[in-house]
């Protein structure tokens, strides 16, 4: 078996195809090894992970370290709002800290883009980016194309739209890296004010009209408002947004096929999907959830393959 | 490099007969046993062994599984070669059963230690054999030993010993190969 050609997971752009594939082959074992009635592995009992969250995180936080544990590792966790970040100790010297009790690994979440990066030059542990501001979360473009293998066979050739926020999102850039590299056609949907400027770049197509891009579309990745970050108005109000980007079901009914839902969570219920979407046979969001384990077993295990005894 | 035929075809056949009728001699008619493979090359010995119970012997209810050993190895990160995983496929409840691992050679022991914690992972069995093709004299490094045994061979560290399986090679045949 190859191993992956990166010591560091910062963002799908520094994968090549065969680390995808490889990442997926595995995550099929840990997918099996979740599914016994004991769900845990010995393989990472000499490894200490260090989860650190600069920024708020529920269901990422909470899968990667039932993916640590899983694998039998050892985890310290760190949230920055009950720590001397606080206090106005720089990164480097936090983790620096942290390393020095014999960390192995940092699973990291950050507000700025580029936060892994740094840190990969600076640090001597392996980095995997948890979210870093609006650039990438290269976790998460893994478990949903995963969760397109799983659910259409295969990634290659399908027809992925993702909606939404995009200028905001670091899920959809990480996607769209992702998509492509598996020779998907991606498209874009979402108000003219939250698509970025250049995203054509990218070798991706740009919709404004939803019904337009769920009649193209296999799959429709339904992102997140991410008001949180939003310091302007993008769009008149929540209630014109849903009426031109909400996904009903009454739309979907009204296709000319059968697509599949997908959604990285937290979901708006009302706001970019309906309840009755969400729960419909055609949303994918719970095996998502699911898959993100498995994926995040995978990479968490191939990256701890490469340090050396 | 030389390699020289332990067992040819005729041989491997004969012995495989012999390690069923033993396997019937223990287990009767298997209502509480199971067959589990060890992954990647225990696989096609158990295959094969299922399969002769099932035609030859006519055993109806031969349960037959593949268990792999990847995650529970205790080499991970120290050596040079990267650990592939394979499937693992045990569709049946192994609490209360008596299972019989079977693999083609035992050597150190090691796969044996981890595949008896890995098969916790899937209940509490009643009791574990072991079956092995080719047992390693005299090269163990933990304190197993096999319950059937096609050949004990006397080999040094240096020799390996291969064996092949119509399925994968195109032949029936161990060697014994010198580098």
């Amino acid at each position: 078996m190859s191993e992956l050609s990166v010591n560091h997971l910062l963002g799908i752009k520094y994968l090549n195809e065969q680390d995808i594939q490889l990442i997926f082959e595995t995550a099929d074992h840990f997918k099996e090894v979740i599914n016994r009635p004991i769900k845990k592995v010995p393989s990472l009992r000499d490894i200490t992970i260090a989860n650190l969250f600069f920024e708020n995180s529920t269901r990422t936080k909470l899968s990667f370290e039932l993916a640590e544990k899983r694998l039998s590792a050892d985890v310290i966790n760190f949230s920055a709002s009950q720590s001397s970040v606080k206090k106005g100790e720089t990164l480097i010297d936090t983790v620096n800290n942290i390393l020095s009790m014999k960390v192995d690994m940092v699973v990291m979440r950050h507000p700025n883009p580029g936060a892994g990066v740094f840190l990969s030059k600076h640090v001597n542990a392996s980095i995997i980016n948890a979210g870093d501001g609006a650039h990438e979360h290269p976790t998460q473009a893994l478990l949903d194309s995963y969760s397109i293998r799983e659910r259409l066979g295969d990634v290659n050739g399908k027809n992925v739209v993702i909606v939404g926020d995009i200028l905001h999102s670091r899920v959809a850039l990480s996607n769209i890296y992702a998509l492509k590299l598996q020779g998907a056609n991606v498209m874009v949907c979402g108000p003219k004010t939250l698509l970025p400027k250049y995203i054509k770049d990218l070798g991706v197509q740009v919709e404004t009209n939803l019904r337009k891009a769920l009649n193209w579309c296999d799959v429709a990745n339904m992102l997140r408002v991410q008001n949180e970050r939003m310091d302007i108005s993008y769009f008149p109000s929540t209630r014109e947004y849903t009426q031109q980007y909400g996904v009903t079901k009454a739309l979907l009914n009204s296709l000319d096929k059968n697509i599949t839902i997908m959604h990285p969570g937290p979901i708006n219920r009302g706001v970019e999907i309906t309840s009755d979407v969400a729960d419909s046979d055609q949303a994918i969001i719970l095996d998502q959830v699911q898959n993100g384990v498995a994926v995040r077993m995978a990479v968490i295990y191939l990256l701890a393959s490469k340090i050396k005894h | 490099m030389s390699q020289k035929v332990l067992l040819n075809a005729k041989t491997i056949n004969i012995i495989l007969h012999r390690l069923a009728c033993q396997l019937i001699e223990n287990h009767n008619d298997f209502t509480n046993t199971v067959l589990i493979g060890l992954q990647p090359r225990g696989k096609f010995l158990a295959n094969r062994l299922a399969e002769m119970l099932r035609t030859h012997y006519k055993i109806k209810n031969i349960q037959l599984g593949h268990l792999d050993i990847t995650f529970y190895r205790d080499d991970f990160r120290r050596g040079e070669k990267i650990l592939e995983a394979n499937t693992t496929d045990i569709d049946f409840i192994v609490e209360n059963k008596n299972i019989v691992f079977i693999d083609d050679v035992l050597y150190t022991g090691r796969s044996i230690r981890a595949a008896l914690t890995a098969i916790q992972s899937f209940g509490r069995p009643n009791e574990i054999e072991l079956l092995t093709l080719i047992d390693r004299r005299f090269s163990r490094h933990l304190p197993i030993q096999p319950n059937y045994r096609g050949r004990q061979v006397d080999a040094i560290n240096e020799e390996k010993v291969k064996v092949n399986w119509m399925e994968n090679e195109g032949e029936d045949a161990v060697y014994l190969v010198n580098s």
